[in-house]
């Protein structure tokens, strides 16, 4: 069960419209390393995961991404809000702007739908969490490379904020890693992961 | 406090709940820390019904309404005009 917050994490707040900066942010919407992909994965992970400290945090951090990517498609839908044909010619949006007009759809920068051939959801949870702790940083390279695009510090400010999310993350599901790696230890079963016997 | 001051406080009091409450997850024997969210909890709830008076619910299923039904009130987080200017 969810409950929704009328707000969002972060504030959304862009004064130009930017529909070159809307077309490779939006990967972060519905991109492979993307924020959909990121929920989807922890949310789905949480399922077969080990010890209470890790199956909290693959919901909780899966929770959250949800509200990244509510604050992504909230970019996304300002930066092409009062953008001209014109410029949305000039961005190379054509494409986009025939088959969504100014809506947000989950693709990647270069136009991909989405698709959960992203994710994983091993039933392992080292290799669930091990793969976790890659996707957080390979988004924390996606926003390093969204900000190194960026001039706008309305756009660069909330790109900022979820680069530094991803951090903490990764942090934190490190910690959740050794926490299950000491279990399986305690079980003595770390040598060949047993998934009935060891549950 | 205007509308927006009260969305910047309880933005950042939030914050540091949420991310408090990760830290929490994989710290679970951390008292001070668990003291320290406690105490944002609470800041937030007064905050969050003072919000409320001002701007309309916060929370479906939480938040109760006037009539007619507040709910539906723009305007919505991802549209501009909802969001404080940072400072």
């Amino acid at each position: 069960m969810w409950i929704y917050e009328k707000k969002l994490e972060y504030p959304i707040k862009i004064k130009n419209p930017n529909p070159k900066m809307a077309k490779v942010i939006i990967t972060q919407y519905g991109g492979p390393d993307g924020e959909l992909a990121a929920s989807l994965r922890y949310l789905s992970q949480k399922f077969s995961m080990v010890t209470p400290q890790a199956r909290a945090t693959l919901n909780d951090i899966g929770t959250e991404e949800l509200a990244h990517l509510e604050m992504i498609g909230s970019m996304v839908k300002q930066l092409m809000a009062n953008a001209t044909i014109d410029q949305i010619k000039a961005a190379g949006m054509e494409a986009f702007y025939a088959d969504h007009d100014k809506g947000v759809y989950p693709q990647s920068a270069a136009g991909v739908p989405f698709t959960a051939a992203y994710i994983q959801s091993k039933g392992d949870p080292v290799t669930d969490l091990t793969e976790d702790m890659a996707a957080e940083q390979k988004a924390r390279s996606t926003y390093e490379w969204l900000i190194n695009m960026a001039d706008d510090p309305d756009v660069i400010e909330p790109l900022k904020f979820l680069r530094e999310r991803e951090i903490v993350h990764f942090q934190r599901f490190g910690e959740a890693l050794r926490i299950v790696q000491d279990f399986l230890d305690s079980k003595k079963c770390h040598a060949v992961y047993l998934p009935e016997g060891c549950r | 406090m205007d509308r927006d001051q009260l969305l910047c406080n309880l933005t950042a009091l939030d914050f540091m709940a949420v991310d408090l409450h990760l830290y929490l997850n994989t710290h679970p024997n951390d008292t001070e820390a668990i003291t320290k969210y406690n105490q944002i909890l609470t800041k937030a709830d007064v905050l969050r019904k003072e919000y409320e008076k001002v701007c309309g619910p916060l929370s479906s299923f939480r938040s109760p309404s006037r009539a007619p039904w507040e709910w539906v009130d723009d305007p919505w987080p991802w549209q501009n005009s909802f969001n404080f200017k940072l400072t």
